[in-house]
């Protein structure tokens, strides 16, 4: 019974009249269908209505003649090559220490996916409340222990930036904490207890074991992490909003700056700048998860 | 009970010196926002680790919508509640649907509709927002609920549908065939037999897209704009333009915006960890 069904399951596709479908596969039509369709309405129209908007090279004249412009890719690169390494090695580090086996440590590992597990916009605010000058915490505690007042945190560009990868960091910290901890998990205990009866040192055992069986995993982690970190709206926005002075503005709200001021073609236009970055990265990412 | 050894002293020692910074870097700014919600307002900005007269007063303020920018409080809570169901109920239809026809029913092309997915998945959501909010507005959606729906469906179902679509391959195909011997249609056999064993995937999604609508941000300060549409984290956001905003009270709303998606991880962590984690990095 099973041969004859699925014998006539397969003879149907290449019968003479080749458009005939099996009723199966016009049932998974009909469920592939919505998605397509969502897909079509609000992913392919709007990227190529956006690209149409950016197709006039005065646009690039023009954001090149943007001294905020040039500021944001520079923010943008920072926060990606010092943002993502330090927070990837932390979680590295981290991972290590989360599989270790105490009861103590699986009560910390529930708090701390914390900062994961709560929505972003009350934790960030409540940062950025911390460090003002005048009433914040930080400066507060600073004045009664030293008598002095402390710096104006949010108003050096460069002392915000980093403030802003911090909260990237200490948001994003426990997913990719958590995402390495499944690797450690994953190496074989055996090859441990091995090296330990051969005197392996602490190095030693992270170099010659860890690594090789993780570097895969971490490199793909590293990379959508970039993937992810570039569309990073709020961390910036609703920590500096982009100032002082538009100083410390990334692509991601450079764009939403463009489009509040109703300059919806240069808002695309920097988006499609970005392109260069993000276009490998998902060919890449692609290629790794779709094998 | 036996004396810990020196070497075991140390070791925990170690652990400690990691783990005490940890539980303080992970707990700043969550406690920082506590303190501010049981404080009464004199105490909020004297910088005080904990107020001298912790109070809920302004929780009651917050619940009896006694201040300008609270004033729509429950509306908008009633808001962010209705569209995070929403787009937790769509992607999950969506998405569940497109996994089986993909994975079980072998629709042709299905591999590609996969790939478009994944591709979907990639674009940084800000890169996205920037055409999505000038297309919502060529649809006559702006400032509608369905906009936010609608963009959050299309934000999540990439993800749901790459994640169900690993968990579906997973079941044996020997079920579907035994159902097609005994007479089962395919939506039978989605109905009473895929469904039931992928419940718990499908709890992992369906948590995993009401949380990113409620936590969403951008997307709803962009395409809602009236104080009666808009979601919470917007009212939120609302707050920071008034120079003298009531910081009290503005993380007294963050506090009670924040509770339901931490409350609903744990309840699902779960399912969360092991659906998510599992879809989220094949090595």
């Amino acid at each position: 019974m099973a041969i004859t069904i699925s014998a006539s399951d397969h003879a149907a596709p290449v019968a003479p009249r080749a458009a005939r479908l099996s009723t199966p596969q016009v049932w998974g039509i009909v469920m592939v269908v919505p998605y397509l369709l969502v897909f079509l309405a609000f992913v392919v129209y709007p990227v190529c209505y956006g690209f149409w908007l950016a197709r006039s090279p005065s646009n690039y004249v023009a954001l090149a003649h943007d001294p905020i412009f040039a500021r944001a890719a520079v923010n943008t690169l920072i926060f990606l090559v010092i943002g993502i390494n330090v927070k990837m090695l932390i979680a590295l580090f981290l991972s290590g220490f989360f599989v270790q086996s105490r009861s103590w440590i699986k009560w910390l590992s529930v708090i701390f996916i914390l900062p994961w597990a709560v929505p972003s916009i009350p934790t960030i605010l409540s940062v950025r409340f911390m460090l003002n000058p005048e009433w914040g915490m930080v400066n507060q505690l600073i004045f009664k222990f030293t008598g002095e007042d402390g710096p104006n945190w949010l108003n050096d560009p460069a002392v915000a930036l980093s403030m802003a990868i911090g909260v990237h960091i200490w948001k994003s910290l426990p997913f990719w904490t958590l995402i390495l901890m499944t690797g450690r998990l994953a190496i074989s205990q055996d090859l441990f207890e091995a090296a330990d009866v051969d005197g392996a040192s602490w190095w030693q055992k992270f170099r010659f074991i860890t690594w090789p069986s993780m570097q895969a995993l971490y490199l793909t982690c590293t990379l959508l992490s970039m993937i992810w970190t570039l569309g990073d709206f709020n961390s910036v926005y609703l920590l500096t909003g982009g100032g002082p002075a538009d100083l410390t503005h990334v692509l991601s709200t450079l764009g939403i700056r463009y489009l509040r001021l109703d300059q919806l073609n240069l808002a695309m236009a920097s988006i499609v700048c970005a392109m260069p970055l993000v276009l490998p990265l998902v060919y890449f990412m692609m290629k790794r998860l779709s094998r | 009970m036996k004396l810990p050894t020196l070497r075991q002293t140390t070791t925990e020692a170690r652990l400690l010196l990691i783990g005490i910074p940890v539980f303080i870097w992970t707990m700043i700014p969550i406690y920082h926002m506590f303190v501010f919600a049981i404080s009464p307002k004199e105490d909020a900005f004297s910088g005080k680790l904990w107020p001298d007269h912790p109070t809920l007063h302004n929780f009651e303020i917050v619940f009896r919508q006694q201040h300008y920018f609270l004033r729509d409080f429950w509306v908008q809570f009633a808001n962010s509640t209705v569209i995070a169901a929403s787009v937790g109920a769509l992607t999950l239809v969506i998405a569940t649907s497109a996994a089986f026809a993909i994975s079980r029913l072998r629709v042709p092309g299905g591999r590609i509709v996969l790939n478009l997915a994944l591709f979907t998945y990639f674009i940084p959501a800000a890169f996205l927002a920037v055409p999505m909010y000038r297309t919502m507005g060529n649809y006559g959606l702006l400032n509608t609920s369905w906009a936010l729906i609608l963009a959050m469906v299309t934000i999540a179902s990439p993800y749901a549908i790459w994640v169900l679509k690993q968990a579906s391959d997973k079941l044996p195909v020997e079920l579907d065939e035994a159902a097609v011997m005994d007479g089962a249609t395919s939506l039978q056999i989605f109905r009473l037999v895929y469904i039931p064993l992928m419940m718990p995937s499908l709890v992992a999604i369906g948590t995993y897209a009401v949380l990113l609508a409620w936590n969403e941000y951008l997307y709803a300060f962009l395409l809602l704009s009236n104080d009666h549409d808009i979601t919470l984290p917007v009212a939120l956001g609302n707050f920071l333009s008034a120079d003298d905003s009531p910081w009290e009270l503005l993380m007294t709303t963050g506090f009670i915006y924040a509770l339901p998606p931490a409350a609903i991880y744990y309840a699902f962590r779960r399912y969360m960890v092991g659906g998510l984690t599992a879809g989220a990095v094949k090595s």
